[in-house]
Parts: C-alpha cells; structure tokens; sequence
C-alpha cells in the first residue's frame, strides 16, 4: 500500500487493511485501519506523544496497549465529546478527532444526546474475560447446558492470544478462538458479549457491565446489571513498569504492548529496541521485534542466571543477552535515544561500569498483576505469592472462581486447563453437572521460570530522598522520593502513603503502578516483601465510566416520575406556574397579564377573604381505613381520640413518632362506623401509608384494618372565602348549605348540578368558611370547570399553592416540614389541646421525657418585622438584641420557618421557631441577613389573623 | 446490591425493599412504667454488631409485608428469612464453608 504510514507492517495483524480510516489528533490528519485502538493508529505514525505530565509538564508517550496505560488520556471531540479517554482503548473509527491531554479532561457544555440504556439479567454462570481461560470456562459451562454469559472488553475475543503466535492443537490459537466463538454462539443459552467491561463485582454476585455499542445509532452504550448463581474471573493480568531513573520518558513501553502493537496491530514500535526484563515473558517480545526486522541490541534480565533455553534462542537472533543487570537510566528528550545499563549485585546495588545503548524503545517487564481488581470488590481475600511476586487470589467469599493468569497461572495450556475446570465446577454448582474438558496441546508459551522482581532500581547519584526521576505514578508525577518524605513522615499504612503521596489515584487508579508502588514503599520501610504491605483497598468501577450511562434514560422527564392533577390541563390553560411539591406539579400562582408573584398572590389573597376563591387539592394524601378496629387503630397513632369521632363528622389530627416529633397532621373524616377517611401531608403520603402499615403488621397484627391510598382515586376542590356557600348552594342544588344543616368539620354526600355524585367536606385551612368537593379523579376537571362556571358571578379567582400557604400562616396553622423539621413535639407548636390526656398513644411517653418538659424548647411563634414592608428570608437565623455575632458559634435562638406579605394585615409577616418563644412574646429579635444588615421583628402569638375564629362560618 | 427472598415474593433485589433497623425490637407495653433510660434506650439504643444481626425488611416495591432477615453484617450473607412475629430461628451448627480460589 502506497501511503501505509512508516511504522505499519505490510502484513499481519488483527486489521484491516482494505479498510483505511481518517482521523485527526491535536489538529493533525493521520490515516489508520479498521481495527486499531487510536493509540496503534497513532504508533503506526510515529506518534508517540501523548500529552504532557499533569504537574511537572513532562513529555509522555503511549506505555501499553489496555486499560492500564499511565500516560495516554486524550479528549475525544468526534465522534461525541468524550473527556479523558485513553487512547490504548478509544476504538478507531472514520472521522475521529482527538487531543491530548495534560492530566484532566473537560466536559462538553453542550447535553449529551447519546442515549444510554439498562438491562438486567440473571444467569447461571457469568464470565468475565474472553481469554483462553475464559473462553474455555464458558465453553466446559456451555456445554453443561447452564445459562452462560460471557464479557469481554475488545472487540473479539481472545485475550492475550489476540497479541501472541501461540498455537493450541496444532493451528494458530486464533483459530482455536475462533472455533470455541463459534461454538458458544451455536449454544441457545449462552451469551457473548464484547466491547463490554465488568466494572464492578457486588454482594451475591451482582455484577455491572458497561457495554460499549459504537455501531449503533447514537452510539451509546448499555449497563448491564448482571445476578449470577456463579462467577468466573478470568481477567487476566497487568504488566508491572519497573521504577528506574527517567522510567517516564516517551519511548519506554510495556513490552508485552509492544508485542501487542507488533503481532494485533502490525506496527513496529521501535526501529532499535532494548528489553528489560524480571522475567521469561519479554524473550518473546525481543525475538518478535527481531524477526519483525528490528535491531534489538540489548537483552537486560535481572536475573543472574535466566532460563539457558531463552538466552540460546535470543543468542540465536543476534539479541545480547545482560544477566543480572538492570536499565538505571534513560537519555534522550521528547523520545528515547538511548539507555544506560548496569550490573546489580545480590543485594539490588549497582555495581561495575555503567554501559550505554542507543534505542529508540525500551520494552519494560516488571512482572505480571493478576487483575484482582473484581475478585477483590466481591471481598475475596489476596495474598502475597512470592515464587510469581505477585498478589493473587486466595478466598473467595462469594460463588466465584479465578482462572488463568487472573490468578497467576501464566502458561497457556495451564490457562486452559484451569478454564475449564473453573467453567465445569461453576456449571455443576449452579445445578448443571458436567466434567472438565481435557486441555489440548499448546506450543509456543510453556510454564516461566520463577522472576527476580527488582522493585527500586538505585539511581547511579544520591539515594531514595533525592530519586525525582524514579517516577512510581507517573500520572501524578509521584517518584521514589515523594515515597520516600512519605515513610521518613512516619507513615507504614500503605493507605496513609497512597493518600499522603496520591499514588493510585489518577485515573487507572492504579493499574499500572499500584503493585509497583508496593514494592517501592516494601523496599523503603525494610520489608521482606510486598506481602508485608499489602494491598490497598479495590474500589469499582473497574475502569471510568460516564455518568451519563449509569443514569442511562433516568434524565430529564424521566429522572422521576412526575404526578398531575385531574385538573392540570387547566392549570395549564389558564396559565399557571408550577412549583414541585414532591413528585406532583401543582398550581403556585396564577398571574394575569403584568403581575408578578406578588401582585398575583395578593389578589388571590384578597379574593379568598373577600369573595371566594377556588384550590386543586387532589394532591392531598388521602387514605381509607377500614376494618371493625379502625377506630382502636387511629386512637393509637394520633395524639388526640378519634373512636368518638361521630359518622359524618372530621376532625384535625397529628401523629407523633415514638420520640413524640410531630410527624404528621391532616384531617380525618368519618363515613362509616368501621370506615375513616384520612388526609395527610401532599408530600408525606407514601410516608404515612408506610408507617400505619408498620404499625399493623408489626405490633399489632392483630387489629381487623385494611389501609388503602386513594390519593389519585379522588379529586378535590377547595372552595374558599365569605361567598364560597352561594356558590356551593348553586353547584349542589340538592343540598342544604345551611349552618345548621352542614356546620364546621362535618361531611355531607350530594350529586352536583351536573349529575356527578360528591363528597363535601367542611374543612378550612385558611380560617374562611369553606367546602372541599371531592369526586372521582374522572371527574375532576368537569367538576373543576364546573365550580368555576357557578362562582363567576361571584368572582370567583384560582390561587395556588403560595395563597394557600399565606392564608393558613396568617392562621398560625404550621405546615409539617415546613414549620417542623423532626425535632418538634406538638407542645412546641402550642398545640397542647391536640393531645389527650386519657389515652395512650404512639409518642406519648416522650412527652415526660426531660428533653421534652424542657422550657427553652423552640415555640412557634408568629413574627412581625418592625418595618412592615420588609419580608424576612425563611431560614432567617435569629438572636437576642446585644448578641455577639463575632462569637463562633452565634448563639442563635432559632429562625423563620415561613415568612410572606399579607394582603389581609397589609403588612409582612413571619413564623419562626423561637427559644423559649412563648415567652418572650412583644419583644424584639434580631435577623441578621446575608447582605450585612440586621432586622428587627417583634415576637407574637402564631394567629396574627381573625383570632376568635369568627369567620370560618361565613 | 443484595439479594433478598421475601417470604412471599421470593428473591428481589434490594432496591426494591425498605429497611427497617435491628428486628425483636418490641414497642413496650406499658411505656408509662419505664424509667425515662428504659425508654430512651427503646427509643435510640440499637445493636450494631460486627457478625450475624436479625434486622427489619418491608417489601414496599412488593407485597409490602413486614418481614425479618438475618444477615452478616460483614459478608451480607443472609443466613434466615421469616415472617414478622416469628422467633430467630436457631442457626444450623455447622460452619459457614469458604470457597477457595
């Protein structure tokens, strides 16, 4: 191919070459293939580079090939707007644009249109990692006929395979893999899913998956939650970088990466290559990178005596072999152009001459990590094996099984061997017997020789202190000497050095450095091994994940439900504006033209005191208690007796928990001997359905009552003010709205003008004479239209929810939530005559309770600044004239819980919550207010309007 | 996210229960008899034990029943499930077996 870039193979590779991509990063158009990560694409044009250091501002370049690259955070721009990115992950597709980034990313302003979805599912057996130990677990409990899921988080399958020449039974293991893909799919109960990443491991074995589904409309990706009876962790393992003098520098990579990038991507990471190694895996990445065509002038093993049959066979390839020597630094600028190298004694000091290589790569083993990561969220236990040097599983404490190099088994037929029998053993556990499968015959990746981790390779100058160039987490630039001022500091905890030097908490949270950074602080404080230290704790999700997908379609309109009234269209008609009382939109105020709020609630105002007004209601939690002991029942839980309630009457009742904390109030009817109906709170209802339920179920199971909400069964309107009995009169022709015939706090039933049957209730919630008509939600817009239609030509006016809370405050009447937060008894609201003395009920024994008997208690009071026209905030703090308010804390004596202008005493006014506030009625308190200026209010009781009550019967 | 067995529903996931704190916590009663510490250690004092603990479950996405669990406050394991009004049950003798990687 006549553009392929420079670094790209003719041959080979997992890409596809038919099929060349345009993309642009930092502004730049390159060319990739189908296939490629962004990170290859980018290699293949000799870009290395990714963005700068988040602190020290030095360069940095790709590192590995996976989800645990340090370095390679880009912002992606196209095809959505995506910050902080890795490039090792980030699939190429046409048109993809991206930038790199210094450390952090940056969120688009513009919404995210992508759309997300959830889905859940339970499955017999789950596994993660489609690997040779996970395709083989899923085959062996395939085949055993268990529902099988299996998650992979590449575009195929095959795991490390996908990167090696390894071959099974006697083919390219591709082959193998792409055999055993076939198979699963044939199965009808297995699952595989790729591009799909186990992001958290939780109780009882709920796993969440974040799949990502590029090649759908929008793009979006999809949670799965995920309930297994059993789980099998193949996740594979993490190479380990090693902690050198410029260990950081673009050019220094992981080398199984740069086999991966070499034999997945077919791109040559390097021309002249150095391989510095603990172990037998990068022998494999030397003589591939040779027989690739490039130089490979150094082979560096810590280990004094590597395995003879590696050291012939790189002999053989024209690859120096150095022993038990180690890389002690890196030269070069914005890309490696050379190493040095030196001889380490038995005690890990350097010693001999240092010699110097030319390269343009070093391909770094450190050792392999089992990617405990989920085995540890499901609060499996690891432990140190010192033979692997590695952190491996050990007890599980859940149904879940670790297989492969997940959990340190690094040769292939062992990774087979183990999948199976992982698979076979959860299939049989989950109710599905079936035997292991015998492993076929691998070549090409037999069991390594024991490593010599070296965790703190000695800089050539100075010690530990002054080691700033050994970088431990290079994605916050944290070095052997931040380790170091962490341990002289007095730390041993490898929690309090992880917080103290932030090693671990970038954005991989670890992956990469994590074990490495272990062994640093094991070497610092004298352990004998990382085992000493131990791990830190493992936390999901496993890699960063939007919140845009874990919200999935749970945004705007549908974050939560949102609940109307039989009459909203209206309201909407006639132009209301809403506020959010819980769950349900209900009317605030209805300005005519040119009003604002004020000018609108002040008429509203006016009208339900001079003429009648009209309220939606229905969002009143409403309950029907039937049963023969209902009346026993509402005796126990309201402060005040409800068994003498006569039929057809109502009556106003508060509930206290068992501290004696009001927790409710509203008013009950009775229609029936063994039949009450309850209101409560518009945002307490679930509430308090909940809790007289509790009470039944769990105390006194034995009392004959039924609770049924038929908050939405029934829609009410409040019809309010002096003229609001003509206008009832006319809407229920057949009913005699006399006083006498229908006094205060009494129920009649009656069929309206227009033939719909109706519940009226005399009820008042502003002191006014007023009726509340309750019908079928059915009817309730007709009969809203309706009640409008009889009082026009009385005037009758819409208010909302704000009229309707100055005109009960006017009253004193307090609002459970509002005025009350749970710390106040009925006493402190100065509702004494709510509570009955020769009964017992839920809450009463807190009453003698000292706390409670207490006579600085907070009282509600009412409150009338000094200046009429100024309108205090609620939450206002209160103080005594003359406190200190420099003093920390100010000595508060309580504060506004309502506060609102009153059209009826032409003035503003307040309710607060005051110390001791009864007593101190007529005095002046002082609110001192944000803006720096103090106001001054004098101290009242809590009705400040028609205090006899002359007016609630017309 | 644990997986619980209403006693009528069968197993649901958490979500879509109310928890209801430490079970065999029975409203007194006569609570007029109790000194003001009897009825302040009813009110506020609760166990919080490291280990096994019988608490409260209601099935509110559910059929809202009232039920008792006994769970691990450690593993979440959830050893008992059985009605409201019902004693602990007595815990099997032998020990919890662990899976070994």
């Amino acid at each position: 191919m006549s553009n392929r870039p420079g670094n790209r193979l003719a041959a080979g590779g997992r890409v596809d070459r038919s099929a060349p991509l345009r993309f642009t990063f930092d502004g730049v158009e390159y060319t990739g293939l189908r296939g490629d990560t962004l990170a290859s694409a980018l290699l293949a044009n000799g870009v290395l580079a990714v963005g700068p250091s988040l602190y020290r501002e030095r360069p940095r370049g790709i590192v590995t090939a996976g989800v645990d690259d340090p370095h390679a955070l880009v912002q992606l721009e196209r095809p959505c707007s995506d910050p902080m990115q890795l490039a090792t992950t980030v699939e190429l597709s046409d048109g993809l644009a991206a930038t790199g980034l210094q450390g952090r990313g940056r969120l688009d302003d513009a919404p995210d249109e992508t759309r997300y979805d959830k889905t859940y599912l339970h499955t017999d057996v789950l596994v993660v990692g489609a690997g040779p130990a996970g395709l083989a677990a899923a085959l062996a409990a395939g085949r055993s006929g268990a529902r099988v899921v299996l998650v992979d988080d590449q575009p195929e399958p095959g795991g490390a395979l996908l990167s090696g020449r390894e071959r099974i039974d006697g083919r390219p293991a591709l082959a193998w893999v792409a055999e055993a893909r076939a198979e699963l799919e044939a199965q009808p109960e297995t699952r595989l899913l790729t591009r799909a990443t186990a992001i958290g491991h939780h109780d009882q074995n709920y796993v969440l998956v974040a799949e990502r589904r590029p090649d759908r409309p929008g793009g979006g990706g999809r949670l799965w939650h995920f309930r297994a009876r059993q789980v099998v962790l193949a996740t594979g393992a993490h190479e380990r970088p090693l902690v050198f003098a410029g260990n950081d520098r673009p050019g220094v990579m992981s080398a199984a990466a740069v086999r991966s990038y070499l034999n997945r991507y077919a791109v040559l990471t390097g021309r002249r290559a150095v391989v510095f190694t603990t172990g037998d895996s990068a022998y494999a990445t030397a003589l591939e990178l040779a027989a690739a065509g490039a130089e490979v002038p150094a082979l560096v093993d810590t280990r004094p005596e590597p395995p003879a049959a590696l050291v012939k066979a790189a002999r053989a390839a024209g690859i120096e072999v150095l022993a038990g020597a180690a890389v002690v630094g890196t030269e070069g600028g914005a890309r490696l152009t050379g190493v040095r190298i030196s001889a380490l004694t038995a005690e890990e000091q350097l010693t001999g001459p240092v010699r110097e290589v030319a390269c343009d790569l070093l391909a770094v083993s450190g050792g392999w990590s089992p990617a405990v990561h989920l085995w540890s969220m499901a609060r499996g236990t690891v432990r140190y094996d010192a033979t692997l040097a590695a952190f491996v599983p050990d007890r599980a404490a859940q149904e879940v099984r670790a297989c492969g190099s997940g959990r340190g088994r690094h040769d292939l037929a062992g990774c087979l061997t183990e999948g199976f029998t992982a698979g076979a053993e959860a299939a049989t556990a989950a109710g599905f017997p079936f035997a292991a499968p015998i492993a076929p015959p691998c070549e090409g990746d037999t069991p390594p020789a024991p490593p010599r981790p070296v965790w703190l390779v000695p800089g050539e100058e100075g010690d530990p202190s002054t080691w700033r160039d050994h970088f431990v987490d290079a994605q916050r630039d944290a070095t052997v000497a931040d380790v170091h001022r962490a341990v002289r500091a007095g730390m041993r905890s490898v929690e309090h050095i992880k917080r103290y030097t932030t090693i671990g908490t970038a954005h991989d949270q670890g992956k990469s450095c994590g074990v490495a950074a272990i062994g640093v602080i094991a070497r610092l404080l004298g352990a004998r091994s990382p085992g000493e230290v131990g791990t830190t704790t493992f936390r999901g999700p496993y890699v960063p994940v939007s919140f845009a997908l874990l919200a999935g379609r749970e945004r705007g309109p549908l974050f939560d439900p949102v609940r109307t009234t039989a009459v909203h269209p209206w309201h909407v008609r006639r132009g209301a504006v809403f506020e959010n009382v819980g769950q349900w939109h209900r009317p605030r105020y209805y300005p005519r033209p040119g009003e604002d709020m004020d000018a609108a609630v002040l008429r509203e105002c006016r009208a339900a005191r001079e003429a009648v007004a009209v309220m939606d209601a229905s969002t009143l939690g409403k309950i029907d208690v039937i049963g023969p002991d209902a009346a026993v029942f509402l005796d126990r839980l309201y402060t005040n007796g409800f068994a003498k309630l006569p039929v057809g009457s109502a009556r106003y009742g508060v509930m206290c928990r068992a501290d004696g904390m009001v927790f409710d109030d509203g008013v009950t009817v009775r229609l029936a001997p063994d039949h009450y109906y309850l209101t409560t709170t518009t945002g307490n209802a679930a509430a308090v359905l909940d809790w007289m339920e509790e009470w039944l179920q769990t105390e006194w199971p034995e009392l004959r009552v039924r609770c049924t909400s038929v908050t939405e069964q029934w829609s009410t309107a409040a019809v309010v003010g002096p003229r609001s009995r003509e206008v009832v009169a006319a809407l229920a022709p057949g009913l005699d709205v006399s006083n006498d015939a229908f006094p205060f706090m009494t129920v009649r039933d009656a069929v309206l003008a227009n033939g719909v049957p109706a519940r009226i209730c005399r009820i008042s919630f502003s002191g006014e004479l007023a009726y509340e008509i309750n019908v079928s939600s059915w009817y309730g817009l007709a009969v809203w239209e309706a009640v409008l239609a009889y009082g026009a030509h009385a005037g009758i006016t819409p208010y909302g929810t704000e009229t309707m809370h100055v005109l009960r405050a006017e009253k004193g009447y307090p609002i459970v939530g509002q005025d009350t937060d749970g710390t106040v008894t009925p006493q402190d609201l100065g509702m004494t005559w709510v509570v009955a003395r020769h009964k017992d009920f839920v809450g009463k024994r807190s009453f003698a309770r000292a706390d409670t008997s207490r006579a600085d208690r907070r009282h509600l009071v009412g409150l009338l600044p000094v200046d009429g026209g100024e309108l205090l905030p609620e939450g206002a703090q209160l103080v005594a004239p003359g406190a200190d308010l420099t003093a920390v804390p100010v000595d508060s004596l309580g504060h506004v819980t309502s506060s609102y202008r009153s059209a009826a005493l032409d003035r503003t006014f307040a309710l607060a919550l005051v110390r001791g506030g009864r007593d101190r009625i007529g005095e002046t308190v002082l609110a001192p207010l944000p803006d720096g200026r103090t106001v001054a209010a004098t101290v009242t009781e809590p009705v400040l309007f028609d205090p006899k009550g002359g007016r609630r019967d017309g | 996210m644990l997986l619980i067995a209403c006693p009528w529903c069968g197993e649901r996931d958490e979500t879509e229960y109310h928890y209801g704190g430490q079970a065999h916590v029975a409203h007194p009663a006569d609570p007029h008899a109790l000194s003001d510490a009897e009825w302040g250690a009813y009110l506020f004092v609760r166990d919080n034990p490291k280990g096994e603990f019988a608490e409260r479950w209601m099935h509110a996405a559910g059929c809202r029943r009232w039920f008792n669990v006994v769970r691990h406050t450690v593993t979440h394991d959830i050893s008992a499930v059985y009605p409201a009004g019902q004693p602990r049950p007595v815990p099997p003798s032998d020990e919890h077996s662990e899976v070994t990687a």
